[in-house]
Parts: C-alpha cells; sequence; structure tokens
C-alpha cells in the first residue's frame, strides 16, 4: 500500500518528518483521518489540538499542535502548526502547572480569553502526553 | 626621553586592553552566526510549506478579493518596516539599512505618499529619536536572537495598521539579508498589499483541486497572516545572521588594526629605550673623561 509522506513543521524548526499509513487531525470542522490517497485537503487546525500519526510497526507518534494548517496532496501530508511537541517531549511536569494557573485565572475571571487558550494548550500537551485529563 | 618612553608603554597597554576585547567580540559573533544560519535553515520547511500552501490557495480561487491582497486604488500612507540591530560594534551594518530606507522613503514620497517608519532593534529607534521623527511602531531586545513569538508581534501591528481604513496602505520592508559569511545585502521589499512569492507553475506543478475546510475564504483569512509573519520572521533570522556576520567582521579589522598599532608602538619604544641608554653611556663615558682629565692636571 502506497505510504504518506509526513512532515509536522513549525516557524522555529521541523519536529518531525517520516513515513506514515494514516494521519489523524483536528480541523474546525472536526477530527479529520488521512489515508494514502487521500483528495488534496487543506484545512485549518484548532487551537490546542492532538495530532495522531500511525505508523507501521512502530508506535503512534502525537504530538500536541496550536493552531496551524494541515495540506493533503498527492500523499503528501503537511502540517503547519504555529508551534507544536511531540508527546514525548512535552515536560507533563510543566503541562499540569500550567493547566491549573489557566484554570485558577479562569476562575477568578470567566472572560479571559489568554486563560482558555493556554487551558486549552496545556490539555493538548498532556493528551498528547499520554495524560488523562 | 624617559617621559616617552612612559607614554609609548601605557599607550601598548591600552591598545593591547582594546584588542583583546575585540579579539574577544569577534569570536563570540563568529559562534554566533553558526547559531543564527543553523535557525535560519530551521525555519526553511515551514516557509517552503506556507508558500506552498498559500499558492494553492490563490490558484484554486479564481477571484481573490481578501483585503490583504488588494492594493488600494489610491495609498495615500505608506508604513516601513526597518530592521536594524540592538548593538553596535559591527561596522556599516546599521549604517546601510538605514540609508536604503531613507533612499525608499524619499522613493516613496515621491509617489505622494505618506511614510510612516516602523522600527525593529534599538540602534534605529535612536537614529529616529535622535533626529526627532515619528515612530509609528517600535520593538527591540531581541535583534540578535529573534523568536517566532517577535515576528508575530510585529505583524500583529502591520496588518492591524493595514485593515484600518485610515491606516497604512502598503508596507514595505528594509532588511540586510544574508548571503553569505562574507556578502550580507540591504534588501526592500513589499509585504503587503501580498505578492506571493511563487516558483513558475511549469505543466508538471499545476496545483490540484483543494477541499478547504472550512472555506476557501476562512482558509486564506487564517493564511494570510501567517504568511506574512513568517516571511517577517525570515527578515528577523536573516538580519540577525548578517548583524553577528557584519560584527564579526569590524572586530576582526579592529583588532588587526590594534596588532598592527601595537607593533608600530613597540617599535618605536624599543627606538626610545635604546636612545635613552645611549645616552645614558656617553653620558658615563663623558663624565668618567672629564674625572680622568681632572685627575691628570692636578698630578
Amino acid at each position: 500500500m502506497a505510504k504518506l509522506r509526513v512532515g509536522v513543521v513549525s516557524p522555529e524548526r521541523e519536529i518531525w518528518s517520516g513515513e506514515a499509513d494514516m494521519v489523524i487531525a483536528k480541523t474546525v470542522d472536526g477530527e479529520i483521518g488521512i489515508m494514502p490517497g487521500h483528495a488534496p485537503v487543506l484545512g485549518v487546525l484548532v487551537e490546542g489540538g492532538v495530532l495522531r500519526v500511525k505508523r507501521d510497526g512502530e508506535g503512534d507518534l502525537v504530538a500536541a499542535v496550536h493552531g496551524g494548517f494541515l495540506s493533503v496532496a498527492d500523499n503528501d501530508v503537511s502540517v503547519l502548526a504555529e508551534a507544536a511537541e511531540l508527546g514525548s517531549e512535552v515536560d507533563v511536569a510543566a503541562a499540569k502547572d500550567a493547566l491549573q494557573r489557566a484554570q485558577a485565572s479562569i476562575e477568578a475571571d470567566q472572560e479571559d480569553a489568554d486563560a482558555r487558550l493556554e487551558a486549552k494548550r496545556a490539555a493538548a500537551r498532556l493528551r498528547a502526553a499520554g495524560e488523562e485529563v | 626621553m624617559g617621559a616617552q618612553l612612559r607614554l609609548l608603554r601605557r599607550r601598548i597597554k591600552s591598545v593591547k586592553s582594546t584588542a583583546k576585547i575585540t579579539r574577544a567580540q569577534e569570536l563570540i559573533a563568529s559562534s554566533r552566526i553558526v547559531k543564527a544560519q543553523q535557525r535560519m535553515h530551521a525555519a526553511v520547511p515551514y516557509e517552503r510549506e506556507i508558500t506552498h500552501a498559500v499558492s494553492a490557495v490563490l490558484s484554486n480561487t479564481s477571484s481573490v478579493d481578501h483585503p490583504l491582497t488588494v492594493a488600494k486604488e489610491q495609498p495615500a500612507t505608506a508604513g516601513v518596516l526597518i530592521v536594524t540591530s540592538d548593538r553596535g560594534f559591527c561596522g556599516g551594518f546599521n549604517a546601510n539599512v538605514l540609508r536604503e530606507a531613507e533612499a525608499l522613503k524619499a522613493h516613496l514620497a515621491g509617489r505622494g505618499l505618506q511614510v510612516k517608519p516602523f522600527v525593529v532593534g534599538r540602534k534605529g529607534i535612536t537614529w529616529h529619536r535622535f533626529r526627532s521623527r515619528e515612530m509609528s511602531g517600535e520593538w527591540d531586545g531581541f535583534s540578535d536572537n529573534p523568536s517566532y513569538g517577535h515576528a508575530k508581534e510585529i505583524a500583529d501591528a502591520l496588518i492591524s495598521s493595514f485593515k484600518q481604513d485610515d491606516g497604512i496602505d502598503e508596507i514595505h520592508i528594509v532588511y540586510t539579508e544574508f548571503v553569505s559569511m562574507l556578502t550580507q545585502e540591504v534588501v526592500v521589499k513589499r509585504i503587503l498589499p501580498l505578492e506571493v512569492e511563487e516558483t513558475e507553475a511549469t505543466p508538471e506543478t499545476v496545483m490540484p483541486y483543494y477541499e478547504f475546510e472550512p472555506t476557501a475564504g476562512d482558509v486564506l483569512d487564517s493564511l494570510l497572516p501567517r504568511y506574512i509573519e513568517s516571511r517577517i520572521f525570515n527578515a528577523l533570522l536573516q538580519s540577525a545572521a548578517s548583524e553577528h556576520a557584519a560584527r564579526r567582521r569590524a572586530m576582526k579589522s579592529a583588532t588587526d588594526n590594534a596588532n598592527e598599532l601595537i607593533s608600530v608602538f613597540t617599535r618605536q619604544m624599543n627606538q626610545a629605550r635604546q636612545a635613552e641608554i645611549t645616552q645614558e653611556i656617553s653620558e658615563i663615558v663623558g663624565g668618567a673623561n672629564a674625572l680622568a682629565d681632572a685627575a691628570a692636571g692636578k698630578e
């Protein structure tokens, strides 16, 4: 079966690239799963989403992806994230701490958009690291 | 004679310590160039992909009518983003950028546009302040190591001013491009209204027909600001690498100069010392002769 060539890039560096069987990402319209032979798509990713890359013989690659785009064409999948982090690279303690702080400031001020964003990001990082949120 | 010797010794000491400083700066700059270059290369994949995505959307939507791509019919004001460094000690780096920016301003003024400067880097800011020129935006503190967050901040300010009705109608950027270790060039580019830098579409590379999630318009809405951010980020990275390269070159010639001065002064000092010794000897000999003459006269 044909493979997908996947690249996950952020403005500061290339996070990961390689071959995969399936990519699952979350766009603003909902979850999207991409397998080889998928029609060309350009989608906007949600803030604080989790990207899952299914590979043959290896465990899934999981990454927290904050904003950005997904573009698929001709079995090439590029994930352009404004910021992204592999699940294995996440500092769980720091992310938990960030989540707690963000939730505390949401409780103090319901309108705090920054804190909501921060909470979403921290939650995505924890999910990517395989933690229950 | 003794005074001159002391003077020369003092100068050699001071030039030597200057040389130590410039040499250290040179070494620091050369190690940072490597890091800056790595960051430049690390940013390439994202830039390539985002340019690809923008051209994909633009080629799929026949009528692109996005506020960021449409030139206003009668532009009245132009914003100029000037990227300079925070620190000096880098030769003509900032002077070149500012000179080019002045030329651009004159050119824009010739087209009847009012020019608003947006300045990055402490050197550029003080240059404008000294001439009491108004700046529409200023950022400093990161010229040698910019992060994407900085680029975003700048892009946000520029885009929001561009979107306002009475804001700026065009945005140009002046920065130094890192060509190689030895050459850096000041370049002027227009970033808004947008012209996507696209490689020529040969028949093989015709864009496939994309589906958009949610819609082409929405994708473009969020894609274009990211594209501009990435252009600005690229300019900041290029400028940072150029700054280090310029500093290394300036510090290298300063060190070379100092070493040359040291050798000239050392030679002069040796000459002076030799002359002093010769004089002392001749004085002693003269004195001894006089004493011998006097003793001979008594007998």
